[in-house]
Order: C-alpha cells, then sequence, then structure tokens
C-alpha cells in the first residue's frame, strides 16, 4: 500500500521537473593531503545558500517517510520547510523540540541508514542531505547564541543521571523540560562520554560537544564531573540518601574487548578505547603541550571494521603512521562502519585488509611489537545475524609487518554501576536489562539507556533511549503508571 | 578545584599532600586509589591513598617527584589546587581477621601500605611492620607506622639510618624468626615487590603486592593497565590495585611500565628547560606563576 501512495506522490511533486535538483549538494570537506596532517574537522558543513538551497530539494511529501527512521523522532519535513525559508531559528527551534544535541547529530549520525534511508527523492535521486542541513542549523545557533528553550515549572522531583554520554544528556534534557530536576554524574573530568573520548576531534570538534552541553546547562542541569557513581554514592545511595526519586542509567560501554590472543600485552597493543581516550580526551595529539602521550609507530594495524576502527585508522595517519592497515575477517559488503568514514577513510589512504583475522601478535625482547601472525578466512553460510559467516582457511597462517595494533572489535558495558546496585537484572554479557519501549529495569525507579543495554550501538540509538527513558521516567514521577514496579 | 589544605615535604623530593574532597574522603578505604589532574593539559596519574580523614574531609595521598607531572605536582602548596580529582578508584584491601602479617613498604609505599597496616591491627591482627628506603634521609612516617603496627622493622639500603639491607633481608629474618605469619602485604618500587614475592615464594607465604601500572581513566574503560596475573589479563584499575603477588607477571609490568619512556624523558625535559628560563634573576618577581618555583 505505501508503494502506490508513494508513486502518487511523486508523480505529482515531479510535475515540476526543472526545479528538481537531482543530486545533494556538496559538502566541502578538507583535502585529504592536508587533513591527514592535522585533527581539525574534514567536513565542513554548509554555508548559509547552501543549505537553504539543499532544504528546498526537499518534496515536502505528505507521509514523510523520513521521519520513521529518525530515532528521536525529530519532525523533519517542518525543520527543512523552515531552513528552505531561512528560517534557521525556527529550524533548530522545531529540531531541539526532539533532539537535545543536533550540532553532534547532524555530524555523527549514520543518516544513510536512517532518516535519508526512507526520503521518497531518494527512491530515485539523492535523498534530501537532512544530517548536513541539521548540522547548519545547528552550528549556525551555537554561533549566534542559543534560542532559548521553554522549561515547564519546577515539580520539585529529583532524578540522578549516570553517565554524560547521548543517552543521559538527552534523558537531562528531557527530563529538565518537564520540570524535574537533572543531575548528572560523570567520571571522567568533562561531560560527553563517547562523544569526547572516542569520537574523534577530526569528525566531531570537542567544542561543539562543549557548546552542546553548556547548552543543556541552560535548561537547569547539573552535571557533577569526577563523580564515579558506584564508587562514590551507589545507585541505591543516591535514592536512599541522596533523596533522588529515580535513577537513569547510561554508563555506556566503556568495557573494551580484546582478542584473547598471545601477545596481547606487548607494548605497542593498544584497546580502541586507549587509543582514541589518550588521543581525544587528553589531546595526545598535541603533545608534548598536552601531558598524556600516545605512541604510534610506522605501521599500524586496526582489528575490526566498525566505526571505532576507522576513527581509530585515520586517527593513526593523523598521528603520524606511515600506513594504517583495517584488518577485518568479514569482506568489505559487511563492514559496519558509516559509508562516509569508509570513503574518508580511504580517501586519507587507510588500507584494507579483508578476510583476515589475528592468531598472535609477535613481539621482540624489549616487548614491542613486531609483526601480527594472521589467518585468511572465506565466507560461508549465513550467520544469526545475517552475515555470512567467516570461516578460517586451515594452513593460511601469514605475517604482516606491523608495529601497533589498536584492538577496535568492540565493547562491553562498564560493570561498575551494574555490580554495585542491588537488585538490578543484567545478561550474561553484563547488559542491563531493560523495557526497549520505557527504559524500566527490574528495580523500582531506576531506567536505563543506550550502550549499557543495547551493546554498543549509535550516538543516536542511545538518545532515543534516553528520550524513551525520560518520557517514562516522567510518567512514573507523575504516578501515573506502576509499570517500574 | 581541589584545595591542598596541607603540604609537607617528608624527604627530599616527597611530599604529602592532604586534598580537600569530602565526598572521595567519606568513601575512602585502605589500599584504594584516586586519579588526579594537575590542570587541564594535565595527565591523570593515579595515587594510592596515604590516609583519609572523613571529618576534615580530605584525603592524604604522599608521592615523589620523578617526572614533569609529579614535580609539577610538588611545586603547588598549602592553599594551591588541582583542577581534577577522582576516587575512590579500585578494590579495598581485604581488612580482616588473619593472625600475624607482616607489611611491607618500599621507599614511598610506605605511604599506602600505612593505612592498610592501621586497618589490620585494629581488625585484631598481630602486624609486624618493615619499611625500607634507599638511604636515611628518604625514611619517613616511621612513628606513624610504629604506632600502626604491633613491631615495626627499619631499614636503609645504604646503612645510613638503622639497619643495613634491603627490606627482603629484614622480612627473611622476620619470616624465620615467627613461624605464625600468614600473610605479608608488599607495597613500593616493582623491583622491591618482585623481590620480596621472590622470596615468600619460597616460604610459601601468601604475598599482596599493590600495582601502580600506567593508568587513564582508572575505571576499566582503557585497559592501559593490563597486567597478567596467573595467566589472565587483568584491569589494575578495577580488578585492583591488589593482587597476589606469586601470580603477577612482573617481567610483563616492567616492560609496559618503559612504553613512554622516550616521552617522559621529552617531557621532563621540555618542563626543566622553561623552569630554568623562567627562574632566572632576570624573570624573577615577573612570574607568579607556582609552577615554576623551586
Amino acid at each position: 500500500m505505501d508503494a502506490v501512495i508513494e508513486v502518487k506522490i511523486m508523480t505529482t511533486e515531479y510535475k515540476n521537473k526543472k526545479t528538481l535538483v537531482p543530486n545533494k549538494y556538496d559538502m566541502p570537506v578538507q583535502e585529504p593531503v592536508q587533513r591527514i596532517k592535522n585533527f581539525q574537522e574534514v567536513a565542513l558543513g554548509y554555508d548559509e545558500e547552501t543549505a537553504a538551497a539543499e532544504a528546498a530539494r526537499c518534496l515536502q511529501c505528505k507521509q514523510a517517510p523520513c521521519c520513521r527512521g529518525c530515532p528521536v523522532e525529530v519532525d523533519i519535513p517542518a525543520f527543512i520547510k523552515l531552513a528552505a525559508r531561512k528560517d534557521f531559528a525556527g529550524a533548530i527551534k522545531k529540531i531541539k523540540e526532539k533532539n537535545a544535541l543536533p550540532a553532534v547529530c547532524g555530524r555523527v549520525c549514520p543518516q544513510e541508514n536512517q532518516c535519508e534511508k526512507f526520503c521518497t527523492l531518494g527512491k530515485k535521486h539523492n535523498p534530501v542531505a537532512i544530517g548536513r542541513i541539521e548540522r547548519f542549523c545547528a552550528d549556525r545557533e551555537l554561533h549566534n547564541g542559543a534560542v532559548p528553550q521553554e522549561v515547564a515549572a519546577a515539580t520539585g522531583k529529583k532524578v540522578a543521571v549516570v553517565g554524560s554520554g547521548p543517552a543521559g544528556l538527552t534523558c537531562a534534557a528531557d527530563l529538565a523540560k518537564l520540570g524535574h530536576k537533572a543531575t548528572v554524574f560523570e567520571a571522567l573530568h568533562v561531560a560527553g562520554g563517547v562523544l569526547m573520548y572516542g569520537i574523534p576531534e577530526f569528525r566531531l570538534p570537542k567544542a561543539v560537544v562543549q557548546e552542546e552541553v553548556e547548552n543543556l546547562k541552560k535548561l537547569g542541569i547539573d552535571i557533577r564531573v569526577n563523580a564515579v557513581v558506584g564508587k562514590l554514592a551507589t545507585v541505591d545511595e543516591l535514592m536512599e540518601k541522596d533523596g533522588f526519586d529515580a535513577v537513569f542509567i547510561g554508563t555506556g560501554a566503556g568495557l573494551p574487548y580484546f582478542m584473547k590472543i598471545p601477545g596481547e600485552n606487548a607494548c605497542g597493543v593498544y584497546s580502541a578505547n586507549e587509543f582514541l581516550t589518550r588521543t581525544n580526551l587528553m589531546k595526545a595529539y598535541l603533545f608534548p603541550g598536552y601531558d598524556t602521550p600516545i605512541r604510534v609507530g610506522r605501521k599500524v594495524a586496526v582489528l575490526g571494521g566498525g566505526n571505532v576502527a576507522m576513527d581509530s585508522a585515520r586517527t593513526a595517519l593523523r598521528l603520524g603512521a606511515e600506513e594504517s592497515w583495517i584488518v577485518y575477517r568479514r569482506s568489505r559488503v559487511e563492514l559496519p562502519a558509516r559509508h562516509e568514514e569508509i570513503e574518508h577513510a580511504e580517501e586519507e589512504g587507510v588500507k584494507f585488509r579483508f578476510l583476515t583475522s589475528p592468531t598472535r601478535i609477535l613481539y621482540n625482547d624489549d616487548y614491542w611489537v613486531t609483526g601480527m601472525e594472521c589467518l585468511r578466512y572465506e565466507l560461508g553460510e549465513a550467520d544469526d545475524s545475517g552475515r555470512r559467516r567467516p570461516v578460517p582457511i586451515k594452513g593460511s597462517e601469514f605475517v604482516i609487518d606491523v608495529d601497533t595494533v589498536v584492538v577496535a572489535i568492540g565493547q562491553g558495558p562498564n560493570p561498575l554501576v551494574p555490580r554495585t546496585t542491588n537488585g538490578l537484572e543484567c545478561s550474561k554479557k553484563g547488559n542491563i536489562i531493560a523495557d526497549p519501549e520505557t527504559g524500566a529495569t527490574s528495580k523500582p525507579g531506576v531506567f536505563a539507556g543506550g550502550d549499557v543495554v543495547s551493546g554498543a550501538a549509535t550516538v543516536i540509538l542511545a538518545m532515543g533511549a534516553g528520550r524513551k527513558a525520560a518520557n517514562s521516567i516522567h510518567a512514573y514521577l507523575s504516578g501515573q503508571t506502576t509499570t517500574n514496579s | 578545584m581541589y584545595r591542598i589544605n596541607r603540604k609537607e615535604v617528608l624527604a627530599p623530593s616527597v611530599n604529602l599532600f592532604e586534598i580537600k574532597a569530602p565526598a572521595v574522603a567519606e568513601k575512602a578505604r585502605p589500599g584504594q586509589f584516586v586519579i588526579l589532574r594537575v590542570d587541564s593539559e594535565g595527565e591523570r596519574i593515579p595515587l594510592t591513598i596515604a590516609d583519609f580523614d572523613r571529618e576534615k574531609g580530605a584525603i592524604t595521598c604522599v608521592f615523589q617527584e620523578v617526572g614533569k607531572t609529579t614535580r609539577v605536582l610538588g611545586a603547588l602548596n598549602e592553599g594551591d589546587s588541582v583542577k581534577d580529582f577522582v576516587g575512590p578508584l579500585g578494590e579495598p584491601s581485604r581488612i580482616e581477621y588473619y593472625g600475624h602479617i607482616v607489611c611491607v613498604g618500599g621507599g614511598v609505599g610506605v605511604a599506602p601500605v600505612y593505612p592498610i597496616a592501621r586497618a589490620l591491627k585494629e581488625a585484631g591482627n598481630k602486624v609486624t611492620g618493615i619499611i625500607g628506603a634507599r638511604t636515611g634521609e628518604l625514611v619517613f612516617w616511621e612513628d606513624k607506622m610504629r604506632a600502626a603496627c604491633s613491631e615495626l622493622r627499619v631499614t636503609t639500603d645504604d646503612g645510613s639510618y638503622a639497619g643495613k639491607g634491603f627490606v627482603t633481608d629484614v622480612l627473611t629474618e622476620v619470616i624465620k624468626e615467627s613461624n605464625d605469619i600468614v600473610l605479608c602485604i608488599a607495597i613500593g618500587p616493582l623491583p622491591m615487590m618482585r623481590a620480596v614475592c621472590n622470596l615468600t615464594r619460597e616460604y610459601g607465604l601468601k604475598t599482596v603486592v599493590s600495582l601502580n601500572s600506567i593508568m587513564v581513566d582508572g575505571t576499566g574503560m582503557c585497559g592501559s593497565c593490563r597486567v597478567t596475573v596467573g595467566g589472565e589479563t587483568k584491569f589494575a584499575c578495577v580488578d585492583g590495585p591488589e593482587f597476589d603477588g606469586h601470580q603477577v607477571d612482573f617481567a610483563e609490568m616492567a616492560r609496559r611500565a618503559l612504553i613512554y619512556k622516550p616521552q617522559e624523558k621529552l617531557s621532563l625535559e621540555r618542563y626543566l628547560n622553561e623552569s630554568e628560563h623562567q627562574c632566572g634573576c632576570s624573570h624573577r618577581g615577573e612570574n607568579n606563576d607556582n609552577r615554576v618555583q623551586k
């Protein structure tokens, strides 16, 4: 049925073919040869004219299938319409009704799998560059000063939000707008979670994140850094002693997985978390101006094929590596990373070794990495994820000449909070079990969302979980439901 | 910002800071550590908690000036502040009744051993303390340790104060004298902890060590601090810092401790050059930055 209606829309909207622009307007980027020498942002963003022109490409189709693809349910056609009229202040206000971190999402959302995937225009041509327009509107606001947002009258209820990543910040922002006092507890010395320690500066400038955080503070959110919940107060103590009426846990996927192969503790082997945290959070790329060091050799192998792997491989080049390899046990089509990141990585000279996985890391007498022994793989039957399972080819061992290895094969939930909270049910892998619709956990008054529930996923999915939880916390605090008990 | 309430120079280049952090002091227990950052360009460094005062809301840390960061820190004074201070991190020591315990502190390791010895004695244990230093002027907290232990022995490598010899020499004596020792706790430089473990292994004496490996976040997020214990990879920050010393792969630890040696050297040289320049007579009085006070 959908298809029929869409065809109708397309025929009516396509009448005026003269105004139809089939391709997205390009966004200027730093040239690869230049950008691999710096940590400045790769994608430079639209200017006002281009943003408005791109917005004018939107057909404003009544069904707005794009909205289906947005985990936080932004009213996409509405903000695009305002942007097309150059009412960017109106556009950002519209976005912010649903999205607390638009400058972040405009940069790091995998739009091709979300809003833009469903765009009507995208069926025949390029979809509208929704993410780029969002980014322009958000950056313009950061530049011109925030549009004040409406906040409901104070309810007198206090909510503790554990973790200041995308899930926590979104939850806190929504709670604040609903009139609740949200206090965010962050273990590190700065708010933002993975937006600060994980995603590189060249993809998401840290100043942008901090400006977004400052804007959220204006909603009345209190952010406490250097506060490790579970080591300072536990979740139980927050509720029993400190008077919080509810708690949201959004502590993310902060536990790095290793391959569990021989040699993995050798010097020169990093978890992606460490590699990126040193570089992004601690600014090791500015060493010795900043005190935290990092060591990158001539040839770097990054294990894994997701966004974190791409970020690590590109970071390695910028830190001076001569060669940076993605070593992935499946093939190109299975790479889980965002398309743009794969493209950018290739443009920058990152090389790929598909159907390859290491068996051990070789090192010298000083315990420094000297190489990596790998096995070749071939694709077999489809596995549970629907992707063809990589099968090792017996006797295909070979050695890759590398001196640095970054393990980017995924992260699990950090066990600190689950372990110290009474009555909180977790899965075998340690993820908190929470209702996907409400974020309610097995413990009354405690909600959870983001990577700590779902396992490592995207910024926007975490934000979606944060806002669902905020809504159900609101309902819980208003006594409208007892589903949590 | 976290204020330095009190500073005490315990020995040349060994400083004590009492830092105001009421929330941390409220929860701190012997064996845990904190991570601090001096300023916004600073690195995060772990320091084992040497004492805590819940009433005053303060944590005591003792550190030796070695690289740039500890020197910058050492140049701070009472009333100054550090930018970030987070804790208490890691698992606390297991304080319970064991019987007769030996607590060995080497160098600045005396500081973290102190609250553990005190708590163990309070839990009814007989605690024999051994403290050692390279030379007499580096011995500190002798009185505090004497009060915290049932018995205390002091030694210096060069014999310039108290007995002459390594802590392992004294430990051998203690083990030979008494046949009721059930546990040894050893904190100090890596080679010392390794030597203690080699010795106690011969006697089948269970030994706990506290590992201070290179860390970034200190909450189990980065894996920088990974150590091999009993053939398994552990994170010193969340699984430790205390481990069964007989299971620790000290050789691996020693090599991992050197990962950033060239950068540490560069950083220190750069800092010393800057300090020298800024402290030169022509600049005296112009620069009140406490980072460069000598």
